[in-house]
């Protein structure tokens, strides 16, 4: 994520250490990928409680765009910046493949370039991404067009195929899949350019901000 | 503990006195054939061992290959066979976590892994399948969770593995040649344990591995936990960069016995260590439990004095808890305290060098009785033999296994598993593929061509990405070497080793053996496995589809030799017959002809041809490309072979090129010029896969209902039974 945000997209990016604080003047979070803490107990759920993600909720809800990646996504589930659960893939086997995704919601900062219905070839590697919520959180979602991005065939068996979805003001958004990993031609078997719309968004949202 | 007589006598004599208790553990454990090589050391000299690209300096445990820029790769194979036959998962995921760690103490990141797995037949044997089960998730849970692509290797299964797991894994790792660490020490410095604790897990396993697996002592097995492991990599490679590291040794068989006396050994200096100091997991264990303890996640680190205060510094940001457990004296003495009194002190290169063996080697009388048996007439269905091939659980397609590695991460897999070979890209603009071979079943029926068909076969296929071979690692895994015949077999594989090595100018930059292979049903077959890296300085073949009308070429002839062949095993349950030979000229030839061909980018794909045959191999290309194939084999060159040879034979050197039509002439000109084997055989179109001789069809498949079969066999196999 470090190498496309820096080297790809030509971004100024910085790591933050889990114990230190966030200094006020970014202008968007990325929570990567990456089995925090050896996903002990459950994907997430103690990097949650990490010093820096009191931070990082503060920002949230003041607006600043967020977005949170397989185990970043988990992340942002188990500190409630996002609703649902992410459950055992129901093979109980890490999955890694290639699938595709489809944009619901182009509202987002990270989705504002799209065309709604556009497909995503994208990879997933994940061992607890199974997406999950009740029926009244499900049509929740629904109606408050919180579904940002839907499998395009039945991966895991994510409740409604849900990959991704955002909050209900939109700037923190959760995905499973990899964007980072499908962004470089040489890297994507099919096609690096739709992926490479979620990181576009962000720069023109951030453009737009300033 | 398992010192014989005689080496207790070598040892009195040595240290001019009795051993004690503890003193006999540590020098068991690292005398052990495991940690000392006592049988094979002699030997393993004739490999070729230095190259143009060979970095070698004292203490490292990983091969260390310059690729140019600055840029160097390290790469170590390890096995854990023994642990995994008793418990398969903690033993599997501890095995990826040894070889990581063997990367890590050269000073580079580990950047991808490849596993080669070898259980009993899992169609019939429910405990082989359970162990394969586990295996794969233990290397997928440990590898994945650290961020590690797991990018390639390969799973076989033969009846001669019942009861018992191959598990090796090598490791690749990547950095800058001026970050390497130099292991060197003076007196003064302190050495530093760091990582997880020490605990009763594990005890003896050095000796549980030189041993016949008779019991299930799982005690020896070690515990896995990745999260420490990932720690102790970033710790590492932050305390390198702060030059906190003056030499570093893993900690793995033997424990800290031969990380000490090692580490002592090589460097030429002394160390005097309390086991006090040692963090442990149990508050009751005593100094010989500590001193032979193989628990996970170590490693040894010694600092100077004025830099402690950063390494702990270091320590602390991670949460990796380091023990500061002695320091380096200049009497080349291993001494252990436990607090003031001296509980061993021996000369550190008694102990770190057990006294070698020349052990006797004898042809073994099985081979005359392969010899003897006559091969099995041809089947009368070639196109249902053919789909049986395609089902076997050695030939089905292995997405079951690669689909839960994490083979993306670090995103510089720009070749994925699943084909030839891997192919990662590296910070300097070339790229790397890398692959690991063994062929249990050639082996067996002649050990010594055996061995040069896994090297040739590793070799094929990175040359099909479009990489040159630079080195090799070699695992030599056989049973029992105090049996004449199998130490025959042993030197027989190793000799064929170093003539393709020797020949090919592909040094070997680091290897293991393994020993002692063996349930109470047996020893296992001749197991030499062969780890190829392969460069390409410019660009790596992207295999695209074959499409309709595009010309199917094969380079390399086919032999009548189906010994060991999937087609004998499978299909007539047949042992025996003649194995593959590779012919050193044609093979050299070959694959620089193919390698030009790549880089000149006249061929969609390229595929080598290897287990199953030409039939399989062929069937492969279509199934993943979507389409059908006519082929012809009155094209294939053969020496007037019977149908199934042609399609089933598993001789060498043979590489098939998918080419279009406007870039024929410029691949057959180029072949003929090279005067290069090759036969236009076939041509890609409609649905079905056929193959004809004198224009009458003699196998038929639909291409759907071959990848059906191939795709889902194995998959099918493992979660229904």
């Amino acid at each position: 994520m470090y190498h496309v945000l820096l080297d790809v997209f030509k971004l100024d990016v910085k790591y933050f250490w889990h114990e230190d604080k966030l200094p006020k003047d970014l202008d968007a979070i990325v929570l990567p990928g990456g089995f925090s803490y050896g996903d002990r107990l459950r994907a997430g759920v103690i990097a949650a409680h990490s010093p820096i993600i009191s931070d990082v909720k503060r920002m949230a809800e003041k607006g600043m765009p967020v977005l949170g990646v397989c185990n970043g996504f988990q992340i942002l589930v188990e500190s409630e910046l996002l609703p649902g659960v992410l459950l055992r893939n129901t093979s109980l086997n890490f999955m890694c493949k290639w699938t595709e995704l489809i944009v619901e919601n182009n509202k987002t900062p990270f989705t504002n370039k799209f065309a709604l219905k556009e497909r995503i070839p994208i990879p997933i590697a994940n061992g607890e991404g199974r997406y999950y919520v009740d029926k009244a959180t499900l049509s929740m979602l629904k109606k408050n067009n919180q579904i940002v991005f839907r499998y395009g065939e039945s991966v895991n068996n994510s409740v409604f195929d849900i990959a991704g979805i955002c909050n209900k003001e939109g700037n923190v958004v959760g995905m499973m899949p990899h964007p980072e990993r499908a962004v470089e031609a040489e890297i994507n078997p099919k096609d690096s350019k739709p992926a490479s719309v979620i990181f576009e968004s962000l720069i023109t949202t951030v453009g737009a901000r300033k | 503990m398992s010192l014989q007589s005689q080496e207790l006598d070598y040892l009195s004599k040595k240290i001019k006195r009795k051993p004690n208790d503890t003193e006999m553990h540590i020098v068991a454990a690292e005398w052990s054939e495991h940690c000392s090589y006592k049988s094979s050391k002699k030997h393993l000299k004739m490999l070729p061992m230095s190259g143009p690209r060979v970095i070698r300096e004292k203490g490292f445990d990983s091969g260390v290959l310059d690729v140019g820029d600055g840029y160097v790769i390290t790469v170590h194979i390890e096995s854990h066979n023994h642990p995994s036959a008793v418990e398969p998962y903690g033993g599997a995921a501890t095995g990826v976590g040894g070889v990581i760690r063997d990367i890590l103490s050269a000073g580079t990141r580990p950047i991808a892994l490849l596993d080669g797995l070898r259980f009993g037949n899992i169609e019939k044997d429910s405990q082989a399948r359970w162990l394969f089960k586990n295996a794969v998730t233990g290397i997928a849970d440990y590898g994945n969770c650290l961020g590690i692509p797991t990018i390639g290797g390969e799973v076989e299964f033969d009846e001669c593995y019942t009861n018992y797991a191959l598990v090796d894994v090598a490791s690749i790792g990547f950095g800058k040649k001026e970050n390497l660490i130099k292991n060197h020490a003076d007196a003064g410095d302190m050495v530093v344990l760091l990582g997880g604790s020490t605990g009763r897990d594990g005890i003896g396993g050095a000796q549980f591995a030189s041993d016949s697996l008779e019991t299930e002592d799982r005690s020896a097995v070690q515990i896995p936990d990745p999260f420490i492991e990932k720690l102790i990599i970033e710790a590492t490679l932050e305390a390198r960069n702060e030059g906190c590291i003056k030499a570093l040794k893993d900690l793995g068989g033997g424990g800290l016995s031969c990380a000490i006396s090692e580490t002592a050994d090589t460097l030429g200096i002394g160390i005097e260590l309390d086991v006090n100091r040692v963090h442990t997991r149990e508050s009751d264990m005593n100094p010989r439990e500590i001193m032979t303890s193989e628990s996970q996640e170590r490693i040894l680190i010694i600092t100077d004095k004025k830099k402690l205060v950063k390494l702990e510094s270091i320590c602390k940001k991670f949460r990796v808890t380091c023990s500061v457990i002695g320091k380096v004296t200049s009497d080349k003495i291993m001494k252990v305290r436990n607090n003031n009194a001296i509980v061993a002190s021996m000369p550190a290169e008694i102990v770190a060098n057990a006294p070698l063996l020349d052990r006797p080697s004898k042809e073994p009388t099985y081979l005359k009785e392969l010899q003897k048996k006559t091969e099995p007439k041809s089947v009368s269905d070639l196109s249902k033999a053919t789909m049986k091939l395609l089902s076997s659980p050695n030939i089905a397609s292995k997405i079951w296994v690669y689909g839960q590695y994490d083979h993306e991460v670090g995103i510089r897999t720009v070749v994925k598993p699943g084909m030839d070979s891997a192919v990662l890209r590296l910070d300097n603009g070339k790229y790397l593929a890398a692959k690991i071979d063994g062929n249990p079943k050639q082996c067996y029926i002649d050990p010594k061509n055996g061995a040069i068909g896994c090297f040739e076969e590793a070799c094929r296929n990175v040359v099909c990405t479009g990489a040159t071979p630079i080195g090799m690692v070699d695992h030599l895994q056989f049973g029992n070497p105090e049996n004449p015949e199998i130490f025959w077999t042993f030197l027989e594989s190793l000799k064929g080793i170093s003539e393709f090595s020797k020949h090919f100018g592909i040094p070997c930059v680091g290897g293991k053996v393994s020993l002692y292979n063996e349930t109470p049903q047996g020893p296992i077959k001749p197991t030499p496995l062969i780890g190829v890296l392969g460069l390409i300085e410019k660009k790596p073949l992207h295999s695209q589809k074959s499409e309709q009308g595009d010309i199917l070429i094969l380079v390399g002839s086919t032999k009548d030799e189906l010994g060991g062949s999937e087609y004998y095993e499978y299909i007539h349950e047949f042992i025996g017959g003649k194995c593959p030979v590779v012919d050193f000229a044609e093979s050299k030839r070959n694959m620089e002809s193919v390698l030009h061909i790549i880089e000149n980018e006249w061929a969609k794909n390229v595929h080598d041809c290897s287990k199953g045959g030409l039939a399989i191999a062929i069937s492969e290309i279509a199934m993943t490309s979507g389409i059908g194939c006519v082929v012809s084999i009155d094209n294939v060159p053969s020496s007037k072979l019977a149908d199934d040879k042609i399609l089933f034979s598993e001789s060498h050197s043979r590489y098939l090129l998918s080419v279009s039509k406007s870039n024929l002439d410029a691949v057959l000109d180029y072949l003929r010029a090279k005067n290069v084997t090759f036969g236009i055989i076939g041509k890609f179109e409609g649905k079905n896969i056929t193959f004809s001789k004198s224009k009458k069809v003699i196998v038929k498949l639909s291409v759907d209902k071959a990848h059906d079969k191939w795709f889902n066999s194995l998959k099918d196999l493992v979660l229904h039974g």
